[in-house]
C-alpha cells in the first residue's frame, strides 16, 4: 500500500499532446507550400481536361451528367440474369452487364480455385509424367496472352457440332455449337419467399457457427448441429409448402436441345479461358505455398504419430495458407479484372454494355467514370473480404 | 546420351512405377495422353497440308500453306512491303537493347543512355524518315508494333514509378496520399477500361493543337497504367532495405535525392530486378489487349490475317503461329529471370 507514494512523486509533466491541428501538420510533413503547389498544379491540370471535355461535349451538344442512365437504350443484349428489351432503360442494361460480369468472376474464382489446386496438388506429384504434363501445361498458359486464349476457345465453342450430332457426355452434357448444356436444380412451384427463406436459413445457420467459434464452443457435435438445423428447417418448410426441387436434364428435342441450363457459347468460351489461365496460375502458388512448408515438419508429425491425411489437415495447410492466402487474393482481383477480355467475343459484360452505351450516347466520360468506379469497388470489397479471410489464417499461426 | 542411362532408367522406373498408386496415375495419365495427342498428331502432320493455295486445303487437316502465304502479313500487317526492312530492323534493335539488359555485364550508364536512343531510332524507323512517304502509325503492326509498344511503355513507365514509390514511401503526406490514391485507382481498373479512355476520354481531354493518333494515346495511358503497377514492384524493394542505410546516407551528410540516388535505388533495383522482368513478361502479354481498339499488334494481325477472303478461316493456324512467337518470348523471359535471381542471390557482389 505504501508503495504507491512512491510511484505518486515520480510524476513528471510529459511533452504537451500535440493537439490536431499538430497531428494534421505532423502528417503532413516537411516542404508544406511545395506540397500544396504540386497538388494545386495537379488539380489545375484535372480541371483544365475537364473543362475541355466539357467544352468538347457542348460543341457536339451532348448534356453532361447521369441524366441518360433513365433514358432508354436501342440495342438488345445477348444474354442477361434479369429481364431485358430494346427500350428498357441504360441503368438496366448497365445492371444487366454488371450482374454478367459477377457473375462470370464469381464462377471463375470458384472453379479456378478448385481446378487450381487439383492441378497444384497433381504438379507434386512424385509420378513424373503426372508432374511433366502439369508443368506443361502451366507454362503454355502462363506464357501466352489471355486474350489469344480467349479466341481459341472461342473458335473452338463456334466449331463444335450442332446439338443434333453433339455428343453427350454422361447423358446430360452437350456440348453444341449453340452453347454448353447441363443440367440444372430448379425449385418448381416455389414461390419467391421460399428463397428468402433459403436465404436466411443459410445466413442464420453462418451467424449460428460463427457465434460458437467465437465463444470458443464450436465442436464436432454444435458444428454439425449448427449445419443440420436450418437444412432440416428448410426440407420441413418445403415440404409443406408443395415447392419440390426439380432436376432437369437436357434433352435432344428435335433439332435443339430442351430442358437444363444453357451456357451461351460466348459465356462457355470465357469462363473456360478464365479458368484455365487462372487454375494455373493458382496451381503455382498452391505449389509454392505446400512446398514453403519444410520437409522437417513432415517428419516432426509423423514422429508425433499423425497420419498424411492429418498431417495436411493440421500442419501443412495452416501454414501453407499463410503464403497462399495473399497471392490467391490477388489472383481473384486480376481474374475479375480480365473478365473485361468478354469485350473482345461478344460476351456483354459490363465493359461491353459500357462501351456500347457510350458509342450510342456519346457520354463517354459517365460511362466509363461508372465502369472505374464498379471495378473499383468491386476490387477494394474483394480485397477486403480476402484481407478478413487472411487476418484469420495469419493470426492462427501466430496465436498457437 | 547412353552415358547416363542405368540412372535414367531407375529414375524413370521408381518415377513412373514406384509404387502401386503411381502406376496407376501413370496408365490414367496415358490414357489421357492418347485421346489427345494422336488427334491432334493428325491434325497438324497426316492430314496437313503443306504447300499450295487455300482451295489444297481441307477441313480435317492443318493448312500450313497458310501460314507460309501469311506470315509476312501476320508479322508485319500492312506495313509498306517494299519497306518491310525498316520493321525487320526494329525487331533486330529493340531484341538487341533486350539482349544487353538481359546481361549483367551490360548494367551501368551506358546502357541507360541506349535505352532513349534506340526507342528514338526504332520510332524514325517505323515512320518512314528519310522516305519520300512518311507511314502513318495505323499501317504499323504485328510483333514490331508489339515490341515498340511494350518497349516504350515500359522504359517510360520505369522512371514514373520509381517516384511513384518513392512518394509513396515518403514522410510527405500530402505527396504520399497522391501517390496511393494514384497506384490503388490504376490497379483496381481493367487495362480495357484504360484503353477506351485512351480512346475515347483523351481525344476530347486534350486541346485541339495537341491532337495524338491512336497508337499514340494508347501509349501515353498504358505508359501511365503500368508505372502504378511497376511502383509497387520497386516500393516492395524500398521496403527491404534497412533503415541503417539511410540514417548511416544522412549522417555523411547527403541530402534526400543523393541518399535515394547513390544508396538506396541502386540497392533496391538489385532486389526487384527479377520483380521486374516478370512483370515486364505480363506486359507483353497485355500488349494483345491493343485489339480490343482496333490496333494492328501481333494478335489482331494474325486474326486479321484469317479473315482474308482468299484464306478465310483458318484462324486455328494464325492463332497457333502466334501462340509459339508469344511462349518463345515469354518462356525464355521466365527462364532468365530464374536464372537471374539465382545469380542476384548467390553472388550480388558485383557492380
Amino acid at each position: 500500500m505504501s508503495d504507491r507514494r512512491v510511484f505518486r512523486t515520480a510524476i513528471v509533466p510529459g511533452p504537451p499532446r500535440p493537439d490536431t491541428f499538430g497531428k494534421i501538420r505532423a502528417w503532413w510533413g516537411g516542404w508544406p507550400i511545395g506540397q500544396l503547389a504540386f497538388l494545386a498544379a495537379l488539380a489545375f491540370l484535372g480541371w483544365l481536361f475537364v473543362s475541355n471535355v466539357l467544352g468538347t461535349m457542348a460543341r457536339v451538344g451532348i448534356l453532361p451528367g447521369f441524366g441518360f442512365l433513365s433514358s432508354s437504350a436501342n440495342f438488345e443484349i445477348g444474354e442477361s440474369a434479369i429481364a431485358f428489351r430494346a427500350g428498357d432503360t441504360y441503368l438496366r442494361a448497365i445492371t444487366a452487364g454488371l450482374i454478367n460480369t459477377l457473375k462470370v468472376s464469381l464462377l471463375g474464382c470458384v472453379l479456378a480455385t478448385i481446378l487450381g489446386v487439383v492441378i497444384g496438388v497433381a504438379g507434386l506429384s512424385r509420378n513424373l509424367l503426372l508432374s511433366g504434363l502439369v508443368r506443361w501445361f502451366i507454362e503454355i498458359t502462363r506464357n501466352t496472352p489471355l486474350l489469344l486464349q480467349l479466341f481459341f476457345w472461342m473458335a473452338l465453342a463456334k466449331a463444335l457440332p450442332a446439338p443434333r450430332q453433339a455428343p453427350a457426355l454422361f447423358d446430360a452434357i452437350f456440348l453444341t455449337n449453340r452453347g454448353v448444356f447441363i443440367p440444372s436444380l430448379s425449385l418448381e412451384g416455389a414461390p419467391f419467399g421460399i428463397l428468402a427463406v433459403f436465404a436466411l436459413a443459410g445466413a442464420l445457420g453462418g451467424a449460428l457457427l460463427l457465434a460458437l467459434r467465437l465463444s470458443g464452443r464450436l465442436t464436432r457435435g454444435t458444428g454439425i448441429a449448427a449445419v443440420v438445423l436450418p437444412i432440416a428447417a428448410i426440407l420441413i418448410l418445403l415440404a409443406f409448402s408443395g415447392a419440390r426441387p426439380v432436376a432437369q436434364v437436357p434433352a435432344l428435342a428435335g433439332f435443339n436441345i430442351r430442358g437444363g441450363l444453357n451456357l451461351s457459347p460466348e459465356f462457355a468460351a470465357l469462363l473456360t479461358g478464365l479458368v484455365v489461365k487462372f487454375s494455373a496460375l493458382i496451381a503455382e502458388i498452391v505449389r509454392a505455398g505446400i512446398q514453403s512448408v519444410g520437409a522437417g515438419q513432415w517428419e516432426a508429425a509423423r514422429a508425433l504419430g499423425l497420419h498424411d491425411g492429418q498431417i495436411i489437415r493440421l500442419v501443412v495447410l495452416p501454414q501453407a495458407l499463410r503464403v497462399i492466402t495473399p497471392l490467391t487474393t490477388s489472383s481473384y482481383l486480376d481474374l475479375t479484372k480480365d473478365s473485361s477480355l468478354a469485350v473482345a467475343i461478344g460476351f456483354p459484360d459490363l465493359v461491353s454494355i459500357i462501351n456500347t452505351t457510350a458509342n450510342t450516347t456519346g457520354q463517354s466520360m459517365e460511362a466509363l467514370i461508372i465502369l472505374i468506379g464498379a471495378f473499383l469497388t468491386i476490387n477494394l470489397a474483394l480485397s477486403a473480404l480476402m484481407n478478413v479471410y487472411n487476418n484469420r489464417v495469419a493470426l492462427r499461426g501466430s496465436s498457437r | 546420351m547412353t552415358i547416363a542411362s542405368p540412372r535414367l532408367v531407375q529414375t524413370l522406373r521408381t518415377g513412373l512405377f514406384g509404387t502401386r498408386a503411381n502406376t496407376l496415375i501413370t496408365v490414367a495419365t496415358l490414357l489421357l495422353l492418347s485421346q489427345i495427342l494422336p488427334p491432334l498428331f493428325r491434325w497438324a502432320v497426316l492430314d496437313a497440308t503443306f504447300v499450295g493455295d487455300a482451295t489444297a486445303c481441307t477441313r480435317e487437316g492443318a493448312c500450313w500453306a497458310f501460314v507460309t502465304a501469311k506470315l509476312r502479313f501476320i508479322l508485319f500487317a500492312f506495313y509498306p512491303t517494299e519497306l518491310i526492312w525498316r520493321p525487320a530492323l526494329v525487331i533486330l534493335l529493340l531484341a538487341a537493347i533486350l539482349t544487353a539488359s538481359a546481361l549483367p555485364r551490360f548494367w551501368g550508364r551506358p546502357l541507360l543512355v541506349a535505352w532513349p536512343i534506340t526507342i528514338l531510332a526504332c520510332w524514325l524507323l517505323m515512320q518512314g524518315t528519310f522516305t519520300s512517304t512518311p507511314i502513318a502509325s495505323n499501317q504499323w503492326g504485328g510483333l514490331p508494333m508489339t515490341l515498340f509498344v511494350w518497349a516504350v511503355c515500359f522504359a517510360a513507365a520505369t522512371p514514373i514509378a520509381m517516384l511513384l514509390a518513392l512518394a509513396r514511401r515518403s514522410t510527405l503526406g500530402g505527396i504520399r496520399t497522391f501517390s496511393v490514391l494514384y497506384i490503388e485507382l490504376m490497379r483496381g481498373t481493367p487495362m480495357v477500361g484504360i484503353l477506351y479512355v485512351a480512346m475515347l476520354i483523351l481525344p476530347m481531354a486534350l486541346p485541339d493543337a495537341l491532337s495524338l493518333d491512336k497508337m499514340l494515346r494508347a501509349i501515353v495511358m498504358i505508359t501511365l497504367f503500368w508505372a502504378a503497377y511497376i511502383a509497387e514492384v520497386i516500393r516492395a524493394g524500398l521496403q527491404a532495405i534497412p533503415t541503417g542505410q539511410r540514417e548511416a546516407a544522412t549522417a555523411l551528410g547527403l541530402g534526400y535525392w543523393r541518399t535515394q540516388r547513390l544508396v538506396i535505388l541502386p540497392q533496391a533495383f538489385r532486389i526487384v530486378i527479377p520483380g521486374m522482368v516478370n512483370l515486364a513478361i505480363g506486359f507483353l502479354l497485355a500488349t494483345s489487349l491493343l485489339a480490343v481498339i482496333g490496333i494492328f499488334d501481333l494478335l489482331n494481325a494474325a486474326r486479321a490475317s484469317a479473315a482474308d477472303p482468299q484464306w478465310l478461316g483458318f484462324y486455328n493456324e494464325a492463332y497457333l503461329v502466334v501462340a509459339i512467337l508469344y511462349f518463345v518470348i515469354c518462356f525464355g523471359a521466365s527462364r532468365y529471370s530464374r536464372w537471374l535471381e539465382k545469380r542476384l542471390a548467390s553472388g550480388g557482389k558485383h557492380s
